[in-house]
């Protein structure tokens, strides 16, 4: 079928101004990246996976602007973990502001220094996952992002990484349109924690394609928000070995549209994959969580646990999957996307799928919009709770399931302690 | 200490009136108990001096030692020194007990001023008291209510009113649900904290929990009002006769 001249045109406006970075053993996945991208076309909102999210202003040639916003309210997500900090200030590293990264404990290059190196690994990661995870749903601003990206890390763990690695990821220019891609190896029985934060520019493309080997574990823990008029799309792309544990957690808040795509592959027997996610909107706010989950390994168990918390008009999207291919038996796969919703005037979208080729599996979805409990409300006041505490705790309480997601109890602490300073300033 | 004055109420969205008229006082050191038939508006008259919604107060006036309490906030009226034993506990999924305890404790020293406990005294003063009502750790780490059976339920009940040390406490069919071990246990833990300068009001349907908490005075509530007022035999009255006779000889 020819491609619409509605998504060529959209394709032709936005690569006009980009151009491939050239050079080195990237190159030939940049280019297979931009034909994939070129069959394609960019998507439109008539498109079945962005009906719920208009993806124009993530496609146009010019980045939307987005006012940098003043933070000193917030302290920085993290602030208190030990970590190697790696920053970038609208898609750009900044040596000065990051950390030695040798302090991790594992091998870190950038994307950008190491095209003439010869970097084995990278080479049969960057751009594949991607590839994988075109079908059957396509996701053409990752193919975009693969043949464009200007920069990313490249982490290689053999063994257990000595700190997290935080990606920092600044706000500067209110015109600012990054892209950026990350590769992480977790080589057998490797285990790594990949922090992110901040809202990283005005608009924010960015791929993360994660091979977690036999026995690794991975844990992924982000914050993505802060500036109310920034706009991402963001991919992860995450293949698992036998044994492997892949563990994914995202916090929103604010942020006109967040698009946030994970495609998970359960190739291996016994796999354990976790993506949860906890947003929270207030007013102009458009948050889509599009999840896929292929469980092709014997007794693998997957997770998809996402909050969203929305008032004054904001919208959530939920588009969450789970494909259990033939033979892979006793998969175990439980979804459960709900929304809190604090006035009438916001909106939550789910479309839960399962689609299951195997006999002996055990798959549980749920999805529900809700308004906060007036009597549990009553019952905390009555105790001497006032009500905007109450209110608080209960807002807590219901992103709670997402957040215990999160293994580490410093960083769930972290996160909760976010939350509160959001509540507390969205009262209204 | 409250004072209940000529109490009308009605429902918020339908012209229902249940109050007609209550006028009560209960002084320090009181334990007042209410009884009467299903649907006389005992639960109503706890609902409104706690500051529940759906009521409208059209006439009257009830005060906490002189402080106006239908004007007042919930929590408000909680730092004032009110609070109410619910017939039927909330549960609230993914609020520990704990810090719904704590939370709660802090919030009303902090509305009167007084200085927030810290995490260290908290935890001493909690177990101390969770033991004597049989509460166990696993109960206090649980979110508030969840899973709890009915006696686990009022047995919390109780711990609350123990760590937040109120002045009038409002049992509302505290004894329901409840096995004779449970009464015991929950009975002892009012005992406990009968004191000159703390009133309580025990509404009920049976005399069996009197037995356990014994009133100073006792209230038949009918339609609305308070139509019989006496001391402990009228409660044994109304055990042994229903209401029928009392209602009769009122009309």
């Amino acid at each position: 079928m020819a491609l619409p001249q509605a998504k060529q045109d959209v394709l032709a406006a936005r690569i006009a101004g980009l151009s491939l970075p050239q050079g080195g053993w990237a190159g030939a996945a940049r280019a297979d990246a931009l034909a994939r991208l070129s069959a394609m076309g960019l998507p439109v909102k008539r498109d079945e996976y962005w009906r719920y999210t208009d993806p124009t202003s993530l496609t146009t040639p010019d980045t939307p602007h987005a006012a940098v916003f003043d933070a000193r309210d917030e302290p920085p997500a993290f602030d208190g973990i030990d970590r190697v900090r790696l920053v970038f200030v609208d898609g750009v590293f900044d040596p000065a502001q990051s950390d030695d990264p040798a302090a991790a404990g594992v091998e870190i290059d950038r994307l950008a220094a190491v095209a003439d190196r010869d970097i084995h690994w990278a080479q049969s990661l960057y751009g594949v996952l991607e590839a994988r995870g075109q079908n059957p749903v396509q996701r053409p601003l990752a193919a975009l992002n693969t043949a464009f990206a200007t920069d990313g890390v490249l982490i290689r763990a053999t063994g257990k990484a000595a700190k997290p690695v935080a990606l920092v990821y600044i706000h500067r220019d209110e015109g600012s349109d990054a892209i950026l891609h990350h590769c992480i190896k977790l080589e057998a029985g490797a285990e790594v924690t990949i922090l992110e934060n901040g809202p990283a520019a005005a608009r924010f493309t960015k791929v993360m394609e994660v091979e977690v080997a036999d026995g690794a574990r991975f844990h992924h823990i982000r914050t993505q928000g802060r500036d109310h008029e920034r706009r991402a799309a963001t991919h992860i792309f995450a293949r698992l070995g036998a044994g492997a544990l892949f563990k994914s957690f995202t916090l929103t808040a604010n942020g006109v549209l967040t698009r946030n795509d994970a495609v998970i592959e359960l190739l291996g027997d016994d796999a354990v994959a976790h993506v949860a996610g906890a947003a929270v909107g207030d007013g102009n706010f458009h948050h889509d969580d599009t999840v896929f989950i292929t469980h092709a390994g014997l007794r693998c168990e997957s997770r998809q646990v996402f909050k969203k918390v929305l008032k004054n008009g904001a919208v959530g999207v939920f588009q969450g999957k789970i494909l259990v291919k033939p033979g892979a038996q006793k998969t175990d796969g439980y979804q459960i996307s709900q929304s809190l919703l604090l006035d009438e005037d916001s909106q939550f979208l789910a479309k839960p799928e399962l689609e299951i080729y195997a006999d002996d599996v055990k798959c549980s979805h749920g999805s529900t919009s809700g308004a906060i409990d007036e009597t549990a409300l009553f019952y905390l006041r009555s105790r001497g709770v006032p009500e905007r505490m109450a209110q608080s705790l209960m807002v807590l309480a219901f992103l709670a399931e997402s957040i215990a997601e999160i293994e580490d109890e410093a960083i769930a602490e972290d996160i909760r302690s976010r939350l509160e300073g959001w509540l507390a300033r969205h009262e209204r | 200490m409250l004072e209940i004055k000529n109490l009308h109420v009605k429902l918020e969205e339908e012209d229902k009136v249940i109050l007609k008229g209550v006028d009560l006082t209960v002084k320090a050191g009181e334990v007042h108990a209410i009884m009467g038939p299903n649907g006389s508006g005992k639960s109503t008259l706890s609902y409104v001096l706690s500051g529940r919604d759906g009521y409208e107060v059209t006439d009257g006036s009830a005060t906490l030692d002189g402080e106006e309490l239908l004007e007042m906030e919930p929590e408000a009226r909680a730092a004032a020194g009110l609070f109410l034993a619910f017939q039927y506990p909330v549960e609230i999924p993914g609020v520990g007990n704990m810090t719904f305890l704590r939370t709660a404790v802090n919030a009303q020293r902090k509305a009167r001023g007084e200085e927030e406990m810290s995490a260290g005294d908290f935890l001493k003063v909690v177990r101390a008291k969770a033991k004597t009502l049989k509460i166990d750790a696993d109960m206090l780490k649980r979110p508030v209510n969840v899973g709890f059976s009915g006696g686990e339920k009022k047995r919390n009940e109780i711990l609350q009113m123990a760590m937040l040390e109120p002045k009038m406490c409002i049992l509302d069919e505290t004894d329901s649900g409840l096995d004779v071990d449970a009464m015991k246990l929950v009975s002892d833990g009012v005992n406990a904290l009968r004191d000159a300068g703390r009133a309580f009001l025990v509404i009920t349907h049976y005399q069996r929990l009197l037995d356990h908490i014994k009133p100073d005075v006792v209230h038949i509530m009918a339609a609305g009002r308070i139509i019989k007022t006496g001391g402990p035999e009228l409660a044994l009255e109304v055990e042994k006769n229903g209401y029928a006779d009392i209602l009769a000889e009122v009309n």
